[in-house]
């Protein structure tokens, strides 16, 4: 296994570079050591970036027989205390499910990158929003939750990749970084700041037990209270996370009178419609969480009392948009735009769902300010 | 009575049988009569004989026999159920230096994961698999597995297995042998002390296939499961001897390592 220190110097002036590149040789720069996936679209030039670039630093490279398969090399190579990325598109993140319990459960760090495309089903090769609940409600079974990071930009992204690493790290958990085919498919030109995360010495990974008692990862706890209480390990480790790692962006939120939620692409489009409704006299404002989980409830609370209303844009049906409810509550009215099938709303849909929202929300008296 | 001090006989005594330094000192959770005891104490001894413990990382993976990393005292990572030639390729790839085994039941390699095991072993990958076949699900209460042989009763063939809507016994180890990525191959059994003996051989020579810088080695192990068949462990045994290798022929399907020269052939003058 070669530690990562031999890789290319990162450049300085700006580069134009695909989302699903950037991505991969963030990894790399952040100390991937090995790399394992399955063709599929929108996500596929992620993994012809690692089959080339990979091999060539003398890292591991896999092109697995399935997700299933990648997944499980990861968690394979994840308990020798490597550093490890699988990517996907939103089917092959469902074959992955299982290995995803298995792993929170055997506390095993690992990055999975899901550039999300239209579902349910084969659904389409578009953009899409709409897993979502798969991504922070879990994805598979058993009481288990993972840090999920929402990148809006290709940049971003480049800098989200080495803190899905530290954190993975630092908590011994699956990570993922939620992305979606048009961060992944689109060119931005950046300056990307790579970082390298420390190697910390885990103390758990599996190494041959030479002058060591022998270590097991595992997720099996067949005594109920036994069970139980690694149940209990876990969901305090969850709280710390809930504690320690809310990522959020406000932007034009000081005088806003509406605020739209939205992350990703969604959070993108909304930028342009904040701008257009402000040119029409509307004081929009833009509120993107960055971790999807820990959701920043209390942030968007303290947003909804200065304002008069919530307007939730997503590329789908309407998931996010349950958080941010449970987060305002009834401090004040929630409104709904998405659209799905890989169809990205534009901002003029936007502006108009902007205006409905305000024009109901201005009849309603204001109880609480 | 007395003894005279001094006058004791020489101690002529020569111990033989010994536990392995690699099998932990404690009894198993297995059934009486079960295979995976004689088979773990001879995966042990393999170890201990060719002083692999210490870099050893086993592969567990899901069934009777998940548990096996509270016998042998070497790293074990715990596998989804199917997946174990995954995660062992995961392992194997990420420390070139370790000897990773995957130890793995029919339910578990022979159906749920047909395909992690076929693109291991077509990828070559430098993993051992040890295979142990009962023709049953035995952890979930005796269910028919691929491996089942036809006409016998299950919990799920309560009238015996009907090819018709069953289907036919798997001989997967066969089908993997076709693959050149797949260096050592053979069917063992433990039916008799006879059987044991060579089943190790295979063992050891799928351990060196390993070591030396061979593919994929599978050594598949035909076993018992008393509980799971409905009989004393006298007659599974009996079964096994005499009816299990009808349909599951012992043997050394392929050996290519041996036969490309790059390790010696065993000697047919020294043998019998």
């Amino acid at each position: 296994m070669t530690l990562a220190t031999d890789a290319a110097p990162p450049p300085v002036r700006p580069v134009l570079m695909k989302g699903n590149e950037a991505i991969a040789e963030a990894a790399i720069q952040a100390g991937c050591d090995a790399y394992f996936g399955y063709p599929i679209t929108p996500q596929a030039e992620l993994l012809e970036w690692m089959a080339r670039r990979m091999p060539e630093l003398g890292r591991v490279f896999i092109q697995a027989e399935s997700e299933l398969g990648a997944i499980n090399m990861g968690l394979g190579a994840a308990a020798t205390g490597a550093r490890v990325l699988v990517s996907s598109s939103s089917p092959g993140i469902s074959l992955m499910a299982e290995a995803m319990s298995y792993m929170a459960a055997s506390e095993l760090p690992l990055v999975l990158v899901n550039v999300m495309r239209g579902g349910p089903g084969l659904g389409s090769i578009g953009p899409s929003q709409s897993d979502y609940f798969q991504a922070t409600k879990g994805h598979g079974h058993g009481d288990y939750r993972v840090p999920v990071l929402a990148p809006s930009s290709i940049a971003e992204a480049v800098d989200l990749v080495a803190t899905a690493f530290e954190i993975a790290e630092r908590y011994r958990t699956p990570t993922m970084l939620l992305a979606d085919g048009v961060m992944g498919q689109a060119m931005e030109p950046v300056v990307p700041t790579y970082r390298l995360p420390d190697r910390r010495a885990h103390g758990w990974e599996l190494t041959g037990a030479a002058g060591r008692p022998p270590r097991v990862v595992r997720s099996l706890h067949l005594q109920p209270e036994e069970l139980e209480d690694h149940n209990r390990h876990l969901q305090a480790k969850y709280r710390t996370i809930e504690e320690q790692e809310v990522r959020w962006a406000g932007e034009r939120l000081d005088d806003a009178e509406i605020a739209i939620v939205a992350y990703g692409t969604a959070a993108r489009v909304a930028r342009t419609a904040i701008e257009r409704a402000r040119d029409h006299g509307l004081a929009a404002g833009l509120f993107r969480p960055i971790t999807l989980w820990p959701f920043p409830t209390h942030a968007l609370a303290s947003i909804a009392e200065r304002t008069r209303a919530i307007l939730v844009v997503e590329l789908s049906a309407g998931q996010l948009v349950e958080d941010v409810r449970l987060a305002v509550g009834d401090r004040v009215p929630v409104f709904f735009h998405g659209r799905t099938g890989g169809v990205v709303p534009t901002p003029g849909e936007v502006v108009d769902a902007l205006r409905r929202a305000w024009a109901t929300s201005e009849s309603r008296p204001r109880e609480t300010r | 009575m007395t003894t005279t001090p001094g006058l004791r006989a020489p101690d002529t005594r020569r111990r033989i049988y010994r536990r392995p330094e690699i099998l932990a000192d404690r009894s198993t959770h297995y059934c009486p009569g079960c295979g995976h005891g004689i088979i773990h104490r001879i995966v042990a001894e393999l170890l201990d004989e060719l002083a692999l413990g210490p870099r050893t990382i086993g592969v567990a993976s899901v069934g009777c026999s998940v548990f096996i990393y509270d016998y042998l005292d070497v790293d074990f990572v715990e596998s989804p159920h199917g997946r174990a030639p995954a995660v062992a390729t995961g392992v194997r790839r990420a420390r070139p230096d370790a000897f990773v085994f995957t130890y793995q039941g029919d339910g578990d390699l022979a159906a749920i994961g047909t395909a992690e095991i076929v693109h291991a072993a077509a990828r070559g990958e430098r993993i051992s698999v040890i295979f142990v076949n009962n023709g049953i699900y035995g952890m979930t209460g005796g269910q028919m597995a691929p491996t089942t042989l036809i006409g016998q009763r299950t919990t799920s063939s309560p009238t015996g297995r009907d090819a018709l809507t069953a289907g036919y016994p798997l001989p997967i180890t066969e089908m993997l042998a076709l693959l050149p990525g797949v260096s050592y191959a053979a069917r063992g059994s433990i039916a008799d002390p006879g059987a044991i003996g060579k089943t190790k051989a295979m063992l050891r020579r799928a351990f060196e296939t390993q070591l030396t810088g061979g593919g994929l080695s599978i050594v598949e192990i035909l076993s018992t499961c008393p509980v799971g068949w409905g009989m004393t462990p006298t007659a599974s045994m009996e079964h096994l001897a005499n009816d299990v290798v009808g349909t599951y022929p012992l043997g050394v399907m392929v050996d290519r390592m041996a036969s490309a020269g790059r390790a010696p052939k065993p000697d047919p003058a020294a043998e019998d």
